[in-house]
């Protein structure tokens, strides 16, 4: 078995930002098969299409997400109680590959933060994570990211806590000593970072997001633009060759 | 048990229904979770002569109870479909559908050619896109367009031909008729009804190509009426689709006047709604005695 769509039990939910919570979705199998970069595509009561939501970590028989309430659908979802039922189609998508003998940098922005702790815990305690938010009141999964022993950075962009300004500042101090970047975040973010790394010539995979239907890769919904040998751009799509992607074949 | 099964122009499908096309793609993906035979039939993501990147994104926008989108046919071309996907999907024990969409009348009639020197099972003409710039639609707004269209590739065509009708008409009935007379040997309808959405903060349409089609739950009415009234004026089997999400609406559907149905945007909701939808059938066919499902197409009481 690939994926499923399963019903899942909701066994932990905290508030974790004003806007954000964190989801604790017991399921064994689907656990058992999940990667990290890999996302879960959750069903909205009342709603035709699901909603794509990374992987943050996997613990035993637990998924957990972690989610930022956006819109409708994000809404409803908040509002789960622990115990509901939650249908998921997972594991889905292609996430990160994490060599073990590599030093790698993980970045996240934001809501492209969480993806990174199951990246970041798998890929052992020498990776360094650097973590960008808006302001204080956006920070979040700071002890999570502490308790797998990387070195971590946090950064905000008014400075209201950890270094003021964007990861990419901290990054470009640090980039020289590792052989990869991983990178999850807004778009102008991950395009920056793919700059830096092809400057200091270090791999560099980043989580794509997209308006998405079906989530599995039937309906061709979600596309990017991907550079092809010949220079011409064609489509691929974030359910299925992505989220994660090769930032040097991403048409920005 | 009730027989599931139905005959549409000549073709044998287990159950039906069967997959819309543009929501499957070539099947492996929801083949992952179950044999593709649950369903009838698969109707191919539309192909044309050329591989098509599609439109740039984004593609999709959620309406209420439903979706818009504009994938723009985004498809790998004939060759691909005949040699690489045919060979597999012909071993999955389903009706193979091949979806044709062309710009000129002359693709038309050529990627007709192709397929029916192959494989499939039967040609859905695809006449009905609402998201490409050129050819689509186009050909599927009149009766005049229609008539003119499937007379020109039916002389092409050695297979089973569907006729896949747009809801944005007039007159649908008309336009199902012009379908018959020029030859074609089913209809299916509805395709997507043409909408928009904008984001309100940055006045932008939600969907690059600005203009996209609408399915899901939403549109259902529209397309009960539509199948009603096809099914009145038209002789050949009608195929009934259009925002088909519980087994009550498939019922409804036949009801209504289709032959067999398509499900496409459901199986984004829940991917196993081909098994429950033919479950729910079952069970309530067995419930009110009826023997066999073709009993029930066109018996609305008016």
């Amino acid at each position: 078995m690939k994926f499923d769509a399963q019903d899942c039990i909701l066994v932990g939910k905290y508030r974790i930002a004003p806007t954000i919570y964190d989801f604790r979705l017991k399921n064994p199998e689907l656990a058992s098969i999940t990667a990290p970069g890999q996302f879960a595509h959750i069903l909205i009561p009342g709603k035709t299409l699901r909603r794509p939501i990374s992987v943050c970590d996997v613990e035993d028989d637990v998924i957990r997400v972690v989610f930022e309430v956006r819109g409708e659908g994000t809404a409803i979802l908040s509002e789960f109680k622990v115990g509901d039922t939650v249908n998921i189609i997972a594991p889905l998508g292609r996430g990160f590959d994490i060599p073990k003998d590599k030093k790698i940098i993980f970045v996240g922005g934001g809501i492209g933060v969480p993806p990174m702790l199951y990246s970041a815990k798998t890929a052992g305690n020498s990776c360094i994570v650097i973590n960008g938010f808006r302001d204080k009141s956006a920070v979040i999964l700071t002890e999570d990211f502490k308790g797998i022993g990387c070195t971590l950075i946090e950064t905000t962009d008014n400075g209201s806590y950890g270094i003021h300004g964007f990861v990419t500042g901290p990054l470009a101090e640090v980039i020289d000593g590792a052989d990869m970047v991983c990178a999850c975040g807004p778009t102008p973010m991950l395009k920056n970072i793919a700059k830096m790394a092809k400057e200091h010539a270090k791999e560099c995979f980043v989580s794509l997001e997209q308006r998405m239907a079906c989530g599995v890769g039937a309906c061709l919904g979600c596309a990017v633009g991907i550079k092809k040998e010949d220079g011409s751009v064609t489509y691929k799509h974030v359910c299925k060759n992505g989220p994660v992607f090769n930032a040097e074949e991403v048409a920005w | 048990m009730a027989d599931l099964s139905v005959n549409i122009a000549g073709v044998e499908f287990n159950n039906p229904i069967i997959a819309a096309s543009g929501t499957i793609g070539f099947g492996h993906e929801y083949g992952e979770l179950y044999p593709l035979s649950v369903f009838g039939g698969i109707s191919c993501k539309g192909t044309t002569l050329q591989e098509r990147p599609g439109n740039p994104p984004p593609r999709i926008a959620e309406t209420p109870m439903g979706m818009l989108n504009a994938v723009g046919l985004q498809n790998p071309g004939v060759e691909h479909f005949v040699n690489v996907e045919l060979p597999w999907l012909k071993k999955q024990n389903t009706v193979v559908i091949a979806n044709a969409a062309g710009s000129t009348e002359e693709d038309y009639c050529k990627i007709t050619e192709i397929l029916s020197d192959s494989d499939v099972d039967m040609i859905e003409l695809n006449i009905s896109c609402p998201n490409v710039k050129k050819g689509g639609a186009q050909f599927g707004t009149s009766p005049e367009s229609v008539e003119k269209i499937t007379s020109a590739v039916r002389k092409h065509c050695t297979k089973p031909l569907i006729i896949k009708l747009s809801p944005n008409v007039a007159d649908i009935a008309s336009v199902a008729l012009a379908a018959e007379s020029a030859g074609a040997d089913a209809v299916s309808l509805i395709n997507t009804l043409t909408g928009m959405r904008i984001d309100i903060n940055t006045r932008r349409p939600v969907i690059k190509n600005v203009t996209g089609g609408m399915s899901g739950p939403a549109v259902f009415p529209v397309a009960v009426r539509m199948v009603y009234q096809v099914k009145k004026a038209v002789k050949i089997p009608v195929i009934g689709l259009g925002g088909i999400t519980t087994w009550q609406d498939a019922i409804e559907m036949i009801i209504a006047g289709a032959d067999a149905i398509q499900i496409g945007t459901v199986l984004f909701t829940d991917p196993y709604a081909p098994i429950r939808i033919s479950e729910g059938i079952q069970g309530w066919m067995d419930t009110h005695g009826i023997a066999s499902i073709r009993e029930l197409t066109a018996t609305v009481e008016i």
